[in-house]
Order: C-alpha cells, then structure tokens, then sequence
C-alpha cells in the first residue's frame, strides 16, 4: 500500500536578506492513512516549515513530497488550491482567521470555495462551532475573541470541508489544559473515524495522547517512534 | 465560487469603505457626469435648431439670385440681381409644377425708419401675399398684405412686433398711424405676431408690397428671394428639381452650371447646423472622455493599494483553497463595483448639470437612453481594464508569503 505522505530527503533553505537560513535538512518519512502523529521540537527547529510544505502551502527546496501518490512537484496552482481545499484541514499556528469577519463566516470560508451551498454552509459552520464550545460566539470577529477562542475558530474551520488530513500546528498552544482535552478529544474522534491527523506541540501531555512522535531538532529528525499501539 | 456571492462581498468591503469608495470614484463620477451632460447638451442644442430652422416655415425651398459658386466675375449672392419678380409669377403660373404648394417673392433691405421724433435703422422686406404663411409668420393685429396691396404699390406697412416696443414705447395703438420708411409715409395695416428668441427673428422687421418696394422706395425689379412650398416632405427634392428645370429655360440657360440662381431647402441647412453641432460635440466629449481614462487610472492606483493591504487575506484565501480564477474573479468584480458605482453617480450629476443648463438656457432637455447605456457600459469596461492587473497580481500571490505578509 502506498503511504499517503512520503517524503523524501526535504531540504528548506529560507534566502531571507542576506543569511540564508537552513530550517529543513534531509527529512525523510512517511505516514499511513490513519495515523495520529505529534511532531515536537525546541522552538526555530523547523516544525511549522515542515507543516507549511505538507500543507502545500510552500514547497521544498529540494527533495520530493508525494501526497495521496501524488508528486506535489508536477502540479499546477489549481490542483494544489483543490488539495488545500478537499483533502487537508490546516490549523496555522497564528490562526490566520479573516478580521473583520464573523466566527461563522470564517468557518464558511473553506466550504465556499468547495463549492457548497449557502444554508448548508452556515448549518454546518454552526455545528462545528458549537462542537469547539463556541456556540456564543458565533457573530463575533476575530478580534472581539480571546486568543484561546480564536484557535477554536481555526480548529472549528480546519474541519469544515471535512479533509481526510488534520494538520494543526501549536492546536492548543493558547489554550486551558481543560481546553486542550477537549480538542483533542476531538482529534481522538476524527483519527477513530479514520482521519489522519498530524499536529506539532511542545507539550508533553499533548504529545502523548498521538499514537507516533517524530522528534525534530535543528531541521533534522532525530527520533521517530514509530506507529505505536 | 459564485458570482453573487462575489457580488455581495465586494458590496460589503467598498460599504465599510465608504468614504475611501467615493473619493477613488470621485475621476469616473466627474468624467462619466461631464460625458453625459456634454451629450444631453449637443442633443438639447442640436434639437432646438432643428425646431427654430423647422418654425421658419416647413417644406420651405428658397431660391436666391447668382450661383451656388459665387466666383469673382459672377458676383456675390448679394449683388446679383437675376431673380425677378416675374420669376415667381411664372413659377406661380406653371402648371408643370405638380410638386409646388405656395409661392412668394421678396426683397430685403435696411432702411430708416420712424414715427414722429423716434427712429430706428431696420429690415424693410417687400414681399408678395403668400410670404407670412410660407415663413409661418402670423398676424396678431390688423390684417397682413394682400394682393390687391400689391396690384397698387400701396404704401402700407406691416411691422414686427419688436419695432413697435422701439418707436411706438406703448403709448399709442400703432395700428392705423402713419411711419415714414426712408422719408416715404407708410400706413401701418397690421402687427405681427412675435417668434421670441428664434433665429431668424421677424420681430424687429417691417413687411411692406413688394412691388411698393421695387418701384417706389428703390426703383429696381429684381427680388433678393423666392420662397416655394413643397406640397409634402417627399416632394421637397422633386420640386427643387423641377424649380431649378423652369427657371434655367426661363433664364435662357443651357447648362446647369451655368445657372445664375441657388436653391437650397430647409433640410440643407438643417443638416449643415446639425454637421456643425455634431463635431462640436464630438470635440467637447472626446474632451471629456479623457477625464475618464485619468479616472481610470484612479480605479488601478487604488485597487493595487487594496491588494497589497489585504495580502494576508488573499494569502487565507488561498491557503483555504481558493482558486487564482477565483481571487481574479474577486478583485476584478471588486473594481467593476467600484466603478459602477462611480458611473451611477456620475450619470445622476450629468443629468443634474444638464437639467440645470437645459433649463436656464430654455433648451429641451432630452436624457437618452444611450447615455445611460454610455455611462454603464463604459464605467464597466473602465473597471475591467483598470482592475485587470491589480486582480492579476493578487492572484499570483504564493499563499504561504502571502500569509507571511505583515
Ligand atoms: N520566512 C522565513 N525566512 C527566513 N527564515 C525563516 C522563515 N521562516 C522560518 N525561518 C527560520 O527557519 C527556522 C525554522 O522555523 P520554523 O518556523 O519552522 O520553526 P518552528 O519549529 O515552527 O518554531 P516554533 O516552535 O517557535 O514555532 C527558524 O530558524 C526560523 O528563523
Ligand atoms: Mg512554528
């Protein structure tokens, strides 16, 4: 069976002024359908360049990404967007929700550009953002909402297209143990109905609750546990 | 994604806006309102000669002495003295003439003329029965020349209503006083009616027998015009066909070049004035039109703003998915709102500054429908040319810098 992220020998340099900085080295894995994976890493270890290149948001340096059998590399603009927007759900680490916007229609967003109808957009958009317990705060914007809430909100709009792929960085990053739980409670649930979901955390707890952890430091893996059962 | 929704996000960004919005329309709104009004004008003036040449009197063919190339030898039109009264007469008696309704005859000159110690220099037409209803000249007061006048050279007098206001001041009823016209005693037999501000005013005219004229104040017998009435619209070129034929045998003439007498229709100088007023508005709307491409010009400064601030939206849009048709789609709609909005309102100012001007110039006002089609379509294509590139250059923005962007 062909692995559903293979990823061989990555390398990301950043030409960013005049130091070029190496956030990637050589970075090789792969992972099944199914799997619940944690990336952890001391902070600058190049967790979120990682996630950005999975995420088909950027693409390597050099080396190759192969989602679903797919090479990223041969494709154009239209199929990575339709990628970004059917098969993976992407938790950014600074939100990224549109200000100005209501929760609600930030959870639309992904769904519109899927190509769903309006009431079923909103119904659904609704759903999710009660399932994250913000169901009062649906009409508010980005900015009226509490950092913890926000990263609600993206969870909440991460599953709207319902992506067989979760990629969360820092999920819970700002919020309340209690919080958190829940979250990944709802993590746990997506990974039984067979989602993949890979998220990266500093914290232990969190970390322990995925069922493989790939250990990153300097842009290199230094440890990969492996599927755990 | 669909169009409307499209259509109804941009509405709201440009409402939350809303200031920013006007002012970066604020080129198209004054290009598209002076477009329009500069178009309502020309047709308002254009229609407007058109009923003053009309009031001069309809299906009006005027037949003048000397050719229509009034070269060196031949004379000017003024001076040439080839048209007789007798022409007239002749046209009047033919019978190969199917085409003629009424004909007159008349000669025109400046004269002195007064009423006890006032006195004013003005027109003193001699003219035949059939020249009132020809020039659509009616009689207010009294009666106007008759045949029988014309048979005696009487000394009777016609006088527009103008002249009264200069000698009579409104103290006296004018009719049945005695004014002298260049030492000569006329008798005033009636007024005419006056034809306000049009442009060839028979206000300030005095209408004496034509044959008065000719024998007792000037002692020639040529006439400076003979007017025809053609029996319709149609028969308007027949008839001058058939006018130019009797005269050229009646003159002697064989070749038509040759002919010593012009005839021109109304519908000539209808459309020579029309010419005139046409390329002047043309000039003036071209003018115009180039306020529009610095709108224009506006609309992309303003869009290229609006992408680059909203970068990091663009980089979401994307990363949620968003197709480059779709952001294209989205700033491209964006830019046409905008300038359809500034259309719209560009066309509400033309049509305020043309009503205004119409009115206080006592011009018909006419708001075609082709300028508001003028200024919809053209604000449109204002919004897809200039926002083109903008919308373009948002779309090929890759998602991850995009988001990077602060
Ligand atoms: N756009 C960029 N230009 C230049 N260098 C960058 C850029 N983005 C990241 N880097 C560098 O690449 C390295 C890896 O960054 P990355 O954001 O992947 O770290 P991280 O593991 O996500 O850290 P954190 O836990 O703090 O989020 C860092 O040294 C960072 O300075
Ligand atoms: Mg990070």
């Amino acid at each position: 069976m062909i692995p559903l992220i293979d990823v061989k020998g990555i390398t990301k340099i950043y030409n960013g002024g005049e130091i070029a900085t190496k956030a990637l080295s050589d970075v090789s894995f792969e992972i099944e359908k199914g799997e619940f994976v944690a990336i952890v890493g001391p902070s600058g270890s190049g967790k979120s360049t990682l996630m950005h290149i999975l995420g088909c948001l950027d693409i390597p340096t050099s080396g190759t990404y192969i989602i679903n059998g797919r090479n990223v590399e041969n494709m154009n603009d239209d199929e990575l967007a339709n990628i970004r927007n059917k098969e993976i759900g992407f938790v950014f680490q600074a939100y990224n929700l549109l200000s100005r916007t209501t929760s609600i229609k930030n959870v639309c967003l992904p769904m519109i550009y899927a190509g769903i109808p309006k009431t079923e957009r909103y119904e659904r958009a609704k759903k999710l953002l009660i399932s994250v317990g913000l169901g009062n705060k649906l009409f508010n914007s980005p900015n009226q909402l509490s950092g913890g809430e926000k990263q609600r909100v993206a969870i909440a709009r991460s599953m709207a297209t319902e992506p067989s792929i979760i990629l969360a960085d820092e999920p819970t990053g700002n919020l309340a143990s209690k919080q958190s739980m829940e979250i990944m409670d709802i993590f746990d649930e997506l990974n039984i109905k067979g989602n993949t979901i890979i998220l990266i955390t500093h914290e232990e707890n969190i970390a322990k609750r995925a069922k493989r952890i790939i250990s990153i430091m300097d842009g290199k893996i230094v440890n990969d546990t492996g599927r755990l059962n | 994604m669909k169009l409307l929704e499209i259509l109804e996000e941009s509405i709201l960004v440009l409402k939350t806006n809303r200031m920013r919005t006007v002012l970066s329309v604020l080129g198209i709104i004054i290009g598209i309102g002076s477009v329009i009004s500069l178009i309502t004008l020309g047709e308002a003036s254009q229609q407007s000669v058109k009923e003053r040449i009309q009031s001069l009197g309809s299906n009006l063919i005027t037949i003048s002495p000397g050719g229509t190339q009034s070269g060196f030898l031949r004379g000017g039109p003024d001076d040439a003295k080839t048209l007789k009264y007798n022409d007239a007469l002749e046209i009047e008696k033919s019978d190969r003439l199917t085409t003629v309704d009424k004909v007159a005859a008349s000669y025109s000159s400046r004269a002195q003329i007064s009423f006890q110690e006032n006195n004013m220099n003005t027109n003193v037409i001699g003219i035949t029965e059939n020249y009132f209803s020809l020039r659509n000249i009616e009689i207010e007061y009294g009666v106007g020349i008759t045949q029988k006048d014309i048979g005696t050279s009487s000394k009777v007098v016609v006088i527009g209503n103008g002249v009264i206001e200069e000698l009579f001041t409104g103290k006296v009823n004018p009719i049945g006083q005695g004014i002298r016209i260049d030492g000569n005693s006329f008798k005033i037999i009636g007024i005419t009616k006056s034809k306000g501000s049009e442009m060839v005013s028979s206000d300030n005219s005095v209408f004496i027998p034509l044959t008065t004229a000719q024998k007792v104040l000037y002692g020639i017998d040529h006439v400076t015009s003979i007017l025809v009435s053609a029996k319709n619209e149609e028969l308007i070129d027949p008839a001058m066909n058939q006018l130019g034929y009797l005269l050229l045998e009646l003159h002697g003439i064989k070749n038509p070049e040759d002919a010593d007498f012009s005839i021109t229709s109304q519908e000539d100088l209808l459309e020579t004035v029309s010419e005139i007023t046409g390329t002047f508005t043309t000039l003036l709307t071209g003018i115009a039109a180039i306020s529009l491409v610095v709108g224009g010009i506006g609309i992309m400064n303003i869009m290229l703003v609006t992408v680059t601030e909203r970068t990091r939206e663009i980089g979401i849009r994307k990363a949620l998915g968003a197709k480059r048709k779709t952001i294209t789609k989205q700033f491209l709609v964006e830019s046409i709102v905008l300038t359809l909005t500034g259309g719209v309102l560009g066309l509400l100012l033309g049509i305020g500054v043309s009503l205004i001007i119409t009115k206080t110039m006592g011009l018909p006002s006419v708001i075609s429908i082709t300028s508001i089609s003028l200024a919809v379509g053209v604000s449109c294509l204002i919004g897809i040319i200039f926002g083109w590139y903008p919308a373009h250059r948002a779309s090929k923005l890759q998602p991850i810098e995009a988001l990077r962007y602060e």
